[in-house]
């Protein structure tokens, strides 16, 4: 076999390991992987809230005012499309504007938690903790502040990973891919969020 | 306005018209909550907004739309990950509850 073609095979071997699965880079997938796994992780919260709210006879309905849960949904929505500015400035190769909207979806990110944390601090000055409750089965608090707070967890990462990867990028150390698969992971959060109000929040309200 | 200026601007555009009808499904899941229906016709309706609401942000927002086979991928083992947990859930539930093998 002569060099020149040990070096054809080489290079179709290579080119072969290097194509991509449904041509998305390695970095993308593992990303799309753990929303795929983080749906589950989700998903397993909000059926067990099912079945146990369908199962418990004295389900509490605490929530009177729905103002609240809408301005966060409103800015959670709003950064969805802040960010979807940032990944296209990023692409565009508009690192300033791309920084500007990264960090403006951080601060929607902060804004959101903030008002989470007010919500719940509301809850607890009424007595509501993670085992106990005023208004009947405990395990209404201990799903409510599990469910609300594996998603708050999940904003805050988000917020810190935002700052880190617009910091970095801006820098010069990472490129629009990796702010597009921030982005990809911040829309998650986003698609979550439209799942836990309705049955979180709007199945709880009290008429 | 150059091509790719023009190109970029539709693009938003097309973005900005699904962030209002995402905003506009959020809104119909609140006014669903204020319904005088059933918690039962009301987690019906609420599931069904919410899923045409994730839908929009998966296909434009996470470019699903764009990749076709990623696309399947990603519904296919979604789907069948958590079609497999609604069976292992109310097992348990069965369990739980101590309710005997159906016959």
């Amino acid at each position: 076999m002569s060099q020149a073609d040990l070096t054809l095979h080489g290079h179709s071997t290579a080119g072969a390991m290097a194509e991509p699965t449904f041509s998305v880079p390695a970095k993308k997938m593992a990303m799309w992987l753990f929303i795929i796994a983080d749906t589950a992780t989700f998903a397993g919260c909000l059926f067990a809230y099912g079945f146990i709210r369908n199962a418990s006879q004295n389900w509490p309905r605490p929530f009177h005012s729905i103002t609240n849960v809408a301005v966060m949904t409103l800015i959670l929505l709003t950064s969805s499309l802040t960010m979807l500015v940032g990944v296209k400035a990023a692409q565009a190769g508009d690192k300033p504007k791309a920084f500007r909207w990264i960090m403006i979806t951080a601060v929607a990110g902060v804004l959101f938690a903030a008002l989470h944390l007010r919500e719940w601090m509301g809850m607890i000055a009424e007595g509501a903790t993670l085992f106990h409750n005023p208004w009947g089965t405990p395990l209404f608090s201990s799903l409510f502040f599990s469910i609300t707070g594996l998603h708050l967890l999940h904003v805050t990462g988000g917020v810190v990973a935002l700052i880190v990867v617009g910091v970095r990028y801006q820098g010069g150390r990472y490129k629009a891919d990796d702010i597009e698969i921030t982005g990809l992971y911040w829309h998650f959060v986003d698609l979550v969020w439209m799942f836990v109000v309705p049955l979180v929040y709007l199945l709880n309200l009290s008429h | 306005m150059t091509t790719a200026e023009t190109h970029k601007s539709s693009g938003m555009g097309k973005d900005l018209a699904i962030y209002l009808c995402m905003l506009v499904l959020a809104g119909i899941q609140f006014v669903i909550a204020f319904q005088n229906i059933s918690a039962q016709q009301m987690l019906e309706r609420m599931l069904i907004v919410a899923i045409l609401e994730a839908g929009l942000a998966l296909l434009f927002f996470m470019h699903l739309a764009d990749n076709r086979g990623l696309r399947w991928f990603v519904i296919i083992f979604t789907v069948a990950v958590i079609l497999g947990m609604q069976y292992g859930w109310t097992d348990s539930f069965r369990i739980a509850n101590g309710v005997t093998w159906a016959k």
